[in-house]
């Protein structure tokens, strides 16, 4: 009996202890976005097509998900086969040796994935991760509310005239907004938007000898004209919005105006999400004294961590993902419009793509007018639009960001709040030994 | 105003408070379950609506997409291992101080239950490389562990208080008989301390169910729960709310149930000894 009880036990604990890595099984890390789910659910073609590699999936929120890819890949842990990270990360960790530089087939067509997007996640000429969809930042606007207006929007308008189009558009006694602008803090949150601006007002991050330039005049007047702007046209709680709070609000009618990510474009122009679909136009993202840097450049990609014993598959995977039979597929299940964008100019070449895809033309605009590697008025040591591509930003984004965030809910001033910023980037740079 | 009209003014009053107390604690509850029958556009609509079309849509997609079945087979298991686990240590050890109590007792108790004022992301680099090295990560025998060790502190200081009250004559009297120590405990302990230990566990079974750092942090796709389940469906671009509601919903059935079922011995155990 006792024999008994305790190979149970035995077996109990070695089915508990069982591992899941085996052979032809690839564990891919991912986010919850509309693409990467529909990713998910095409995998059966995948699979079909490559007998003997069958895929899990790791949903994780963004947060997590770059919480636990890093932990992942500086322990070696060797949890994931294929993760999905942006192009803050790819050019950093490919730097390091973290992850497998990527060599597809000549039928992959590499020269087809947008420029910008092969240049943000390579280093030294090696592709590191494939752009799965792609995006820049660009203007949504209610054309009606500005038609009623009396007022146009040019393509590349100016920082002076959408403050013009935010005062005439809002209406507060009826609950519309008019402009709407990301305020929750955090590197990839306020900071990717206010980066940009700061670009176009002539700021950047840091000065050709790494000492960050957050105390300059250029910084000090777009932080201002960005707090007046929202405090005056903005949403109440401006504070605490990010892309789906701003996304809800506009998909209610609710903001005149919002500069944000170009991939929001397909969900504004949907009529089964928004209450404004007929009514929205889009435009440049806006200049104050340069147009350098004035949107950003993102991908979410696939990257193969270093390491991983299914490199092979993994790649295989990758190329199936990224490729344009991928893309066909797609808008054979679900349309032209459904597809992800920003990585492939041959998507943008299909006249059925441009019919289906009110913000096609904007998009793709926005997308090859941002150069991650001069997106500053004077001359900057650092790669990116709306970062600096260096470990160090993430903690100095998120640092500043929080001062943005408490100038915007008015607890300090925005003086105050670059000072502090700067005092936080400063001893971060010089802890990490730039100077 | 008689005494009687007084009091039963003041019943009133009381039951009224509790209603409203009632109300406030299930409302949350009440409007994800309502959220996750709306579509994405219901779910944010300004005012908010109490009156729509319904649509399964969400339990659909959740359906189509995902293995709900596996995550909450994998809440079961952790949650009963994790509280068999903790039990199997914690009754021995609960016994041995409330019966054998000695000068460092109470110090002891209060060492044990101060781990609980640990952040858990203290511990985690450890844990984590721990499991790595054991070749344990994102197994289920791994959050047994440490589900166990998380609440041995709280299960082991409610048993220390429900075996105190046992009288110590009862068990000198087994003791007279020639009963060993192990027999003590499961033959006339553990049967007069049952309601304790049941709602114990119970509380124990709930506090696992609920967890969701350890299992987020250390599972990736073998034995991942329900709460990792959950915050899987957020989305950094694109309005989830609805989905995320239908998740939850499902999530929280299976304990709610639960706790319909245990309320009794729930609520017997948790008031055992409130009137001595």
């Amino acid at each position: 009996m006792k024999a008994i009880r305790n190979t149970a036990l035995c077996l109990t604990l070695g089915a508990l202890s069982a591992t899941a890595a085996t052979a032809g099984e690839l564990t891919i890390a991912t986010v919850n976005n509309g693409h990467m789910v529909e990713m998910q659910k095409f995998t059966p073609h995948f699979e079909e097509a490559n007998p003997g590699i069958t895929v899990n999936w790791v949903t994780l929120d963004e947060g997590t998900l770059r919480s636990r890819v890093t932990t992942d890949i500086t322990t070696k842990g060797g949890q994931f086969d294929v993760m999905t990270i942006g192009m803050y990360e790819a050019p950093i960790w490919g730097e390091r040796g973290w992850l497998e530089a990527l060599e597809f087939s000549d039928a992959y067509d590499v020269d087809d994935i947008l420029p910008a997007m092969r240049g943000g996640l390579s280093h030294d000429g090696n592709l590191y991760a494939a752009p799965f969809y792609g995006e820049s930042s660009m203007i949504m606007y209610r054309k009606d509310l500005l038609d009623a207006a009396g007022m146009t929007m040019p393509d590349n308008p100016s920082w002076g005239h959408v403050q013009d189009a935010a005062a005439a558009m809002t209406d507060k006694d009826n609950g519309v907004y008019g402009i709407c602008l990301r305020g929750k803090p955090g590197w990839g949150d306020n900071m990717a938007f206010l980066s940009t601006m700061a670009n176009s007002f002539g700021a950047q991050w840091f000065n050709e000898d790494w000492t960050p330039a957050l105390d300059s005049p250029a910084w000090n007047h777009a932080v201002n004209f960005y707090v007046d702007l929202l405090t005056n046209y903005g949403p109440p709680g401006s504070a605490g919005n990010s892309f789906n709070e701003i996304l809800a609000l506009i998909n209610e009618g609710k903001c005149g105006m919002w500069i944000d990510a170009t991939i929001a474009a397909s969900f504004v122009s949907d009529p089964g999400q928004s209450k404004v679909a007929d009514v929205i136009a889009f435009a440049q993202a806006p200049q104050a004294v340069t147009t350098r840097g004035a949107n950003w450049l993102w991908a979410w990609s696939l990257a193969i961590p270093a390491g991983t014993k299914q490199a092979d598959d993994a790649k295989t995977f990758i190329e199936w993902a990224t490729s344009k039979e991928y893309i066909e597929l797609v808008a054979s299940e679900n349309g032209w419009g459904s597809v992800p964008t920003g990585t492939r100019q041959s998507t943008y070449d299909n006249p059925n793509f441009q019919e289906a895809a009110v913000f096609a033309e904007a998009e793709l605009k926005a997308i090859l007018s941002a150069e991650p590697a001069n997106s500053t008025q004077n001359p900057s040591p650092y790669v990116g639009v709306q970062f600096a591509a260096i470990p160090e930003f993430q903690a100095i984004g998120t640092a500043v960001g929080q001062q943005m965030t408490a100038a915007l809910a008015g607890e300090i001033s925005v003086e105050e709040a670059l000072e502090a910023a700067q005092t936080a980037a400063d001893r971060e740079m010089s802890k990490a030994g730039y100077y | 105003m008689t005494d009687k009209q007084r009091i039963i003014l003041k019943n009133r009053i009381a039951v009224t408070f509790a209603w409203i107390a009632a109300i406030l604690f299930f409302f949350p509850i009440f409007w994800m379950v309502l959220t996750s029958f709306k579509t994405e556009g219901q779910a944010i609509a300004v005012p908010p609506q109490l009156f729509f079309e319904p649509t399964l849509e969400n339990y659909l997609e959740i359906q189509e997409r995902t293995n709900y079945t596996k995550f909450a087979i994998n809440s079961l298991i952790t949650s009963f291992g994790g509280t068999l686990l903790a039990l199997m240590i914690a009754i021995p050890s609960a016994y041995a101080m409330a019966f054998n109590t000695g000068k460092w007792t109470k110090d002891i108790l209060m060492w044990m239950l101060s781990t609980k004022m640990l952040p858990a992301v203290g511990v985690l680099m450890p844990i984590y490389f721990l499991a790595q090295k054991f070749n344990i990560y994102d197994t289920k025998f791994l959050l047994i562990v440490i589900y166990a060790m998380m609440n041995l502190p709280i299960v082991m200081l409610i048993l220390f208080n429900y075996f105190r009250e046992i009288p110590k004559e009862i068990l000198e009297a087994s003791r007279m008989d020639g009963t060993s120590t192990f027999n003590e405990i499961r033959e006339v302990v553990m049967p007069l301390a049952w309601g304790g230990i049941a709602s114990t566990a119970l509380l124990s079974v709930i506090l696992c169910w609920n967890e969701a750092f350890w299992s987020i942090v250390l599972t990736t796709t073998d034995a991942s729960t329900l709460t990792a389940f959950v915050a899987s469906f957020q989305a950094p671009e694109g309005l989830f709310w609805a989905k995320v509601s239908a998740v939850s919903t499902l999530a929280c059935a299976p304990i709610v149930v639960f706790g319909w079922l245990a309320q009794k011995q729930l609520v017997q155990g948790l008031t055992f000894g409130a009137v001595k």
